[in-house]
């Protein structure tokens, strides 16, 4: 390996963002034919690393260097210029242009007469998926696609710019694990063939996978450069937090009460079929399976944000009035979605307004709104969950990603529910917050709550829930207790033959 | 999933319908018309129409291209004023000037104003709807002050300035013509070239477009140039056509525009619609006033049906997303 000579090197660069400084003095290199991670909890800075990278940011000081050369980037544009290729955590698609397009984008080829060249737009969008090894359509619009075939649309975009350094950002948040695989072929491929990767991700197991070196940051400092081949995810793990986790899956053992929640036979053409399961008080039930398995489905159409074909769902005995989520509400159900941007908040409110908006009618006085019981509610709860915030009246979009997903959480505990559903709770947040989330999620059990948990970790899926139902493609393929359930159980049901095969 | 269930473009599928529709209506329109009057389908009665919808055609290009980015171009009626004055006043001064010279200052003049309307939106970061219509009263103000109550009368304007409007190159009104390929020229540009897919990706997701290293600034301040460039050509067109000018010329303009782009089915919040779509609609719109004075219908009554059609092209927007998002949701679970 050419430890000579980096391919892109960060030397000693700090950016502010008016008095906070995201970024402090950090330096790493990135070799060519080297995957190297950048780990460290929400908000330690990583993301605004990537969009100097990107261009889109400019160091305050500091430099970039490519090839042994300073560089600048004015903008995106330079950056992509340089042979930089960048995967963001949200994906930033164009919803109305197809999805050949939107990977062409910049770059489509083009006839003799200037004009673009749809027939090899649309084959070199074939050619990347086939790589990728996924079934997308290149002429439909990317409005509608699914986070994962979103996640897979920005990938083959990335992948089409052919570059030399290729930056990702938690690009495996939302992708199963047949897809995770097939990227990580991808990848290595192409680091095999000299590109310099710089990944991010909170799932160790990846990293240890995947990358050669890692670079851990802390509170916008860089903590460490290191070969990951030296180092013990327990050594990541402590480095990046500053403190010892004593436990990442704090279950508490809980003697699950009456049932609550009884789903029979639910059924939705083309989507889920013949699901049955039920959840008892003071139990936590993941719902696990690949991505595409309907779990989600499942779940949304229990709330009533989605209609079923044929079954029932029973609430405490009492029928659930399907298609209805007020309903749900009101006998005392909560669902936290898995997409918080789209689903779950309004960036632009408040905190407090996030927090209360399920409430808002009770809370409402004459049917109008005063700060102080807002406030007040919303206190309660963002303390509870130990959000990092400045003040509660700041818009929600200003917050990290785990602590939006406590706003997310407070706004539905603060609703006082008796059946709560979260779908993927730390898709996207750091161990610190994961830890406390999962603290969290046990402790509400450990009251009585009965908790369905939708999640495509398996280390979350086994170490949280009493029971696993596993679907796939659409069906319960299996339902495993605690002791039955291993990473081979889950996954095997979850994959069906191609396991064994 | 079989190859050939892929190779189904729904989307072609339905914006295909989207102009179908307005060119059903259109014949729909001619057709009732024409049988209650014969004397519509006359030759007399299409060149009036066409030459009617040549102005509004060649500003309804422009603003298609700037709503497409997601923004909107309020000040083209004023953009015509001044630029009509201007010309006419210009020819009345030197009555030897060829026509190309008269078209060349509508455009600079227009090209001006589209470029202070476009660094104030992007450099001042205002919304371009507030932009423009600040600008809408201020070249207004501008071209009235100018004018001081004056007027340039079809007398004091070269022969040749006049004949423009009607003469013909092979039996095509030249206001025609000129309309065509701005249509055309605009509509292949934003469906082949890159600069034009960028244009759509802007008005799709502006944030995205930004990180995609699109020239947004370049993008955007060009769309603006583009639409008061045509606006300026439009008030060339107005001058030559209707040969009197004074300051109110194009007065109101940007609604019948901005209606012409909606019912042509260019979504308000960007990212969707085609230039040739913007086109059908100034005709239809142009087609209807025209039948509704043939038909002997109330004047009155054309601005609540040109009201009707814009709430139905929007309705009918919101119906082709839902069905999109409808049926590519049938095609995922199946896949």
């Amino acid at each position: 390996m050419a430890e000579a000579s980096a391919l892109l090197e960060v030397q000693d660069v700090t950016k502010s963002f008016g008095a906070v400084a995201a970024v402090q003095g950090v330096s790493f290199p990135l070799f060519g034919g080297e995957a190297h991670a950048l780990v460290g909890e929400n908000g330690a800075g990583k993301s605004t690393i990537v969009k100097m990278l990107a261009g889109v940011h400019q160091p305050d000081t500091g430099t970039l260097r490519l090839a042994g050369n300073d560089v600048t980037f004015a903008g995106p544009a330079d950056a992509k210029a340089a042979g930089i290729a960048v995967i963001y955590q949200e994906p930033t698609l164009f919803p109305d242009l197809s999805v050949a397009e939107n990977i062409a984008m910049g770059n489509q080829p083009l006839t003799r007469l200037r004009q673009i060249d749809r027939k090899a737009m649309h084959a070199t969008a074939e050619r990347l998926f086939r790589r990728l090894g996924v079934h997308l359509d290149p002429t439909r619009p990317a409005r509608g696609l699914s986070i994962a075939d979103q996640q897979l649309v920005e990938i083959a975009k990335a992948l089409s710019s052919e570059a030399r350094v290729l930056i990702m950002d938690e690009p495996t948040a939302a992708l199963s694990a047949v897809e995770v695989a097939r990227l990580f072929a991808v990848v290595r491929s192409l680091r095999d063939e000299g590109a310099a990767i710089l990944f991010i991700s909170h799932r160790f197991e990846e990293i240890t996978e995947l990358c050669q070196r890692v670079t851990i940051m802390r509170d916008g400092k860089h903590v460490a450069t290191e070969l990951v081949a030296d180092l013990t995810v327990d050594d990541m793990i402590r480095r990046m937090v500053g403190r010892d986790l004593s436990a990442l899956f704090p279950k508490q053992t809980v003697e699950p009460g009456e049932v609550m929640l009884e789903v029979d036979g639910l059924t939705r053409e083309g989507v889920f079929r013949d699901v049955s399961f039920s959840v008892r008080a003071g139990e936590i039930v993941a719902l696990a399976g690949l991505v595409g398995a309907g779990r989600s489905e499942v779940m949304q159409a229990v709330f009533g944000v989605d209609p079923y074909d044929s079954g029932t769902v029973r609430f405490q005995g009492k029928r659930l009035k399907p298609g209805s989520p007020r309903a749900a509400m009101a006998a005392g159900i909560a669902l936290v979605p898995e997409d918080r941007r789209q689903q779950g908040l309004i960036m632009e409110l408040s905190i407090e307004r996030n927090v209360t908006l399920p409430r808002a009618r009770k809370l409402a006085r004459l049917g109008l709104l005063f700060g102080g019981a807002e406030r007040e509610a919303a206190l309660t709860w963002t303390q509870k969950l130990q959000t990092k915030l400045g003040s509660l009246s700041d818009a929600v979009g200003t917050l990290s990603g785990g602590n939006q997903q406590k706003v997310v959480l407070a706004k539905w505990l603060a609703t006082g529910p008796q059946l709560l559903i979260v779908d993927e709770p730390t898709r996207g947040i750091d161990v610190g917050t994961k830890a406390e989330v999962h603290r969290l999620m046990s402790s509400l059990a450990a009251d009585g709550l009965a908790v369905v948990m939708v999640s495509s970790e398996l280390p979350e899926v086994l170490g949280m829930a009493d029971r696993i139902v596993v679907l796939r493609e659409g069906r319960v393929a299996a339902e495993l207790t605690r002791a039955e359930a291993t990473e081979e159980s889950v996954m095997y049901a979850a994959m069906g033959q191609e396991v064994a095969a | 999933m079989t190859p050939t269930a892929m190779k189904v473009p729904p989307r072609f599928n339905i914006m295909k319908t989207r102009e179908l529709g307005i060119v059903l209506a259109l014949a729909a329109l001619v057709l009732y018309t024409t049988i209650n009057n014969p004397r519509f389908l006359s030759g007399q009665s299409i060149r009036d129409n066409l030459l009617n919808t040549a102005i509004l055609a060649v500003m309804a290009t422009g603003q298609a291209v700037v709503v497409i980015t997601r923004n909107i171009d309020l000040s083209v009626g004023s953009v015509l004023g001044i630029s009509a004055f201007a010309v006419a006043t210009m020819m009345s001064d030197h009555p030897g000037l060829p026509m190309i010279v008269a078209i060349l200052v509508g455009l600079a003049v227009g090209a001006a104003a589209g470029l202070l309307n476009g660094v104030l939106v992007r450099y001042g970061k205002v919304p371009a709807l507030v932009v423009t219509l600040g600008t809408l009263y201020m070249y207004r103000g501008i071209t009235y002050s100018w004018a001081g109550g004056s007027q340039v009368n079809a007398d004091e304007l070269p022969p040749h300035f006049l004949n423009f409007a009607n003469a013909n190159l092979l039996g095509v009104p030249w206001l025609v013509l000129i309309a065509l390929v701005v249509v055309g020229a605009t509509s292949l540009v934003m469906r082949n070239y890159r600069v034009g897919r960028e244009l759509y990706a802007m008005g799709s997701s502006p944030q995205a477009a930004e990180l995609a290293g699109i020239k947004v600034a370049r993008n955007l301040l060009g769309a603006f140039i583009l639409s008061g460039a045509l606006a300026g050509l439009a008030g060339v067109l107005f001058a030559a056509r209707f040969g009197t000018v004074d300051a109110s010329a194009g007065n109101g303009y940007e609604l019948n525009v901005v209606a012409a782009v909606v019912v042509g089915g260019v979504a308000v919040f960007g990212g969707s619609g085609t230039v040739w779509g913007a086109g059908l609609g100034a005709l239809l719109l142009t087609v209807i006033s025209s039948a509704l004075a043939v038909l002997d219908i109330n004047q009155f009554w054309q601005q609540a049906i040109v009201g009707a059609l814009i709430i139905l092209a929007i309705c009918a927007d919101r119906l082709v997303a839902v069905r999109i998002a409808r049926s590519l949701r049938k095609k995922d679970s199946h896949g």
